[in-house]
């Protein structure tokens, strides 16, 4: 995809059918969508820094059990240890610093992974009995 | 669905009516551009109703905060009125919540205001 802003829109479209299609229920496909979003910010915005010559990767696989979203960019990195933390005292009135929080706070597992260049994001979300059972009727 | 802000005055306060999505990108511009506008005529009693606002990514948190900050370095004060119980989550889990004032009833906010 495209480092702009029009492919954080349509990843989190595809984010919300995804997950949709995972059978979560309305507000955890909100989250879903929402961890998408921050992360194709941080691929672009952060990562590729809006250069069009860069691209962004997104995709998305449902094994049955997970649905698994991957994001990689071609930026130059970051250490994802070093982002101060948002819900500290002296960060809470900061204004950016908070989309990795919202990954990991709407997702059951966010990687991060250097590549050369740029990084690689992978976000789990576990589909509990209910949500499998809704995928079955639905199949 | 882009945003939308009008404003009007109730006692000295004026509230911001925002509705769509404050994102990144052209959302939080429009929040940001009417904070500035306001904060330019005097205008420093503010209190933002999200009642129509559906989304608010972490940029729309970041633009929020701006917002406030923005408006008690000039002080001023910043309310949010409404929020839907998206933003309420968001503003939770953030623990932003306690640092707005949040308000849920109209009439209640204009009067907690400083006159």
């Amino acid at each position: 995809m495209e480092s702009t802003l029009e492919s954080v829109n349509k990843a989190e479209e595809m984010a919300d059918q995804q997950a949709a299609r995972a059978g979560l229920d309305e507000d955890t496909r909100s989250g879903v969508s929402m961890a998408v979003r921050e992360g194709m910010i941080n691929a672009i915005l952060h990562g590729n820094a809006y250069d069009t010559n860069k691209r962004v990767n997104l995709s998305f696989e449902q094994n049955g059990r997970e649905l698994i979203v991957t994001i990689s960019d071609e930026g130059r990195g970051f250490i994802p240890e070093e982002v101060p933390d948002p819900l500290a005292p002296e960060n809470l009135l900061k204004t950016s610093g908070r989309g990795i929080f919202l990954m990991r706070a709407f997702m059951d597992e966010v990687r991060f992974r250097k590549l050369n260049p740029g990084t690689e994001i992978t976000m789990i979300k576990r589909l509990q009995g209910s949500e499998l059972d809704r995928q079955e009727a639905s199949t | 669905m882009s945003m939308k802000a009008s404003t009007r005055q109730v006692d000295g306060v004026t509230i911001v009516d925002l509705s769509g999505r404050i994102t990144l990108g052209e959302g939080s511009v429009v929040l940001r551009d009417t904070i500035k506008d306001l904060l330019g005529k005097g205008q420093k009693k503010i209190l933002l109703n999200l009642g129509d606002v559906s989304y608010i990514d972490s940029s729309g948190i970041g633009e929020l905060v701006s917002a406030f900050t923005s408006v008690r370095n000039q002080g001023g004060e910043l309310k949010l009125l409404h929020l839907t119980k998206k933003v309420h989550d968001l503003l939770q889990i953030t623990k932003l919540y306690t640092v707005f004032d949040v308000k849920d009833d109209e009439a209640g906010a204009i009067s907690a205001f400083a006159h």
